[in-house]
């Protein structure tokens, strides 16, 4: 008896070493790496840090945050970045999730040649951002010469004058929805598909039955049996709306006048052009707020869905 | 009665849609690629870039000259960074975060519960909300192959992706295992890690992608040309007069050609990975 309950003891304890020796590597990676950062960016945004300058960090309270927020001096920079991610956000998400459902509408129509219209659709997404981010700005060149410009002069017979895409603070932002909405609306369009796959069959029967058209069918079969996906889809593009970076860098540099600015590029910028580290921190916390918010949120509505489901 | 169009016409409409959007998301990519083998004056020149004409070889040959001081790092530089950096985040990722997901999903252990916690909320907190602090915490080490890897081996995300397959595994074939003497690591190799194909290949291709296109971080963090990966040098390159967008697309073309390929290859592991961990997370 004793025996066997310390043959058993000594099991657990071989898997309790087991169980630590395999969790290990990830878990000193993701405190050293994930967790530390972020409690340092917490004491960073309330310490007066800069690269470069050898003085130690000293204590600044909440005077970045009411900078960055309140202070007449300094606060545009922020809210003009946040009015631009919510801007993109409130252009993007409707935008992409309603071209990524159209696509993904068309290729589960039982038709030849589906899989190659999916992999067109779906090539810019194993595009690195950075090379989409330099290709579009070509497309964009100013003047007649311009692709943009040349192929919108030819499509409408000369109507749509040339525009400096981005070198106008009106267009812009504008032009850089419209390239991200081309590298992003393939992920979404693939997840929307397995989505409409997941969907039994059996309702699209009845439906038949009932004798409902085609729009009565996506009204009352297809987004409903969506919802969670959707949902899903808009809160992720949502969080990458606000994370929105390498286009900017490489594209504008937040210009022309700021219309291109976003709350990461602030961050960046301030630490790396004004090496204001604490100052970069708090800008950080704020961002992690945004996201937070937003999870917590998509957290909510997608619970909601699944009790009443 | 609503008018209804006839099946053949409606099956001709749905082509006639696919086809133009397949145009249009096909056309910076095909502006691109021909660009890339065409004079650099006659890249923008309108519609016209579309026209493949004179084409020859001769911007890869001038990137690659181009390229050939330690001054301005070399290609070849540039690639194996890349390639470095991805094949060991990936490599290591894999290996790291599948014990993890193992420990936390199979194995009874003393912390298991709050470690599981830890590792979800994690999941919220993305890159860009700690590379400030990171940057600051990292400075003595910039300009290294490691610092490119190390932060991003352990990953909350990918732990989260095995674990939700192991946990759906059946557990006979292991308890079967474990009775006949199999200890924890080789169930763990010679049972779990075969029948997991399909979550290794999802995390794979997502940090495949995730890490080949990574660039904030090498902003922060490199500006020797030696060590700059292909997003950092194809920004650099495009940033600096005089411009010479013929070399700039050869350049662009042979930074994506090894994603395409492996794209090509394996579409479909791509395309359902990507769509899974879409509906997982």
């Amino acid at each position: 008896m004793s025996a066997v309950a310390t043959r058993r003891s000594g099991a657990r304890r071989r898997e309790t070493l087991a169980g630590w020796t395999m969790m290990a590597p990830a878990a000193v990676g993701l405190v050293l790496f994930v967790l530390v950062p972020f409690l340092l960016a917490g004491w960073l945004s309330t310490q007066n840090v800069r690269l470069d300058t050898p003085q130690p960090p000293s204590w600044f309270g909440f005077e970045h945050y009411r900078r960055i927020l309140l202070d007449p001096d300094f606060r545009t920079d922020f809210w003009t970045g946040l009015r631009n991610n919510l801007i993109f956000a409130a252009v993007v998400v409707p935008l992409q999730t309603s071209l990524a459902l159209a696509l993904a509408l068309l290729l589960n129509k039982p038709l030849r040649g589906m899989p190659v219209f999916r992999t067109f659709f779906f090539m810019p997404v194993v595009f690195p951002m950075a090379l989409v981010a330099v290709v579009w700005k070509v497309i964009y060149t100013r003047g007649e010469l311009g692709l943009l410009n040349s192929v919108l002069d030819t499509i409408s017979f000369g109507l749509i004058p040339a525009q400096d895409w981005l070198g106008n603070p009106s267009t812009a932002l504008l032009a850089i929805i419209v390239m991200s909405i081309w590298q992003g609306a393939g992920l979404q369009m693939v997840i929307i598909l397995a989505g409409l796959q997941s969907i039994p069959a059996e309702l699209y029967e009845a439906a038949a039955l009932d004798r409902a058209n085609a729009w009565q069918r996506l009204r009352n079969v297809t987004l409903p049996g969506l919802r969670n996906t959707l949902i899903f889809v808009a809160m992720v593009t949502t969080i990458l709306s606000f994370r929105l970076f390498d286009q900017v860098y490489i594209m504008t540099g937040g210009g022309p006048q700021d219309a291109t600015t976003t709350v990461m590029f602030q961050a960046v910028t301030t630490a790396f052009q004004t090496n204001n580290v604490g100052r970069a921190s708090a800008i950080t916390v704020l961002f992690f707020l945004i996201v937070l918010t937003i999870t917590l949120i998509q957290r909510r509505v997608l619970r909601e869905e699944r009790e009443i489901a | 009665m609503t008018t209804r169009r006839s099946r053949p016409a409606r099956t001709a409409g749905s082509y006639l849609v696919l086809t133009v959007l397949a145009l249009v998301f096909v056309a910076p990519i095909a502006y691109l690629v021909i660009g890339s083998f065409k004079p650099s004056s006659e890249v923008i020149d309108g519609v016209g870039g579309f026209v493949p004409r004179d084409l020859s070889l001769d911007n890869y040959t001038g990137m690659l000259g181009r390229f050939a001081s330690p001054a301005t790092g070399y290609f070849a530089d540039f690639f194996f960074t890349s390639l470095l950096v991805t094949v060991c985040v990936v490599a290591f990722g894999l290996l790291v975060n599948s014990m993890a997901a193992y420990a936390l999903a199979r194995l009874q252990w003393v912390g298991r519960n709050a470690v599981m916690l830890g590792v979800v909320a994690l999941t919220i907190l993305p890159f860009e909300a700690i590379a400030v602090p990171l940057f600051y915490a990292l400075n003595d080490h910039r300009n290294t192959y490691y610092i490119q890897i190390l932060p991003f081996v352990a990953s909350a995300f990918s732990i989260y992706l095995f674990y939700s397959f192991f946990i759906g595994l059946p557990k006979e074939t292991e308890e079967a295992a474990r009775l006949d003497g199999a200890g924890v690591w080789r169930t763990y190799l010679q049972i779990i890690v075969p029948m997991s194909k399909p979550v290794f290949a999802t995390v794979a291709i997502l940090s495949f992608l995730t890490t080949w296109g990574s660039f904030l971080w090498p902003v922060m963090m490199i500006d020797q040309p030696q060590k700059r990966p292909l997003p950092l040098a194809i920004a650099v390159f495009q940033g600096q007069p005089p411009y010479d967008w013929g070399q700039i697309f050869a350049f662009g073309v042979l930074m994506v050609l090894p994603v395409l390929v492996v794209f090509l290859l394996f579409q479909r592991w791509f395309v359902q990975s990507l769509a899974s961990s879409g509906l997982k997370g």
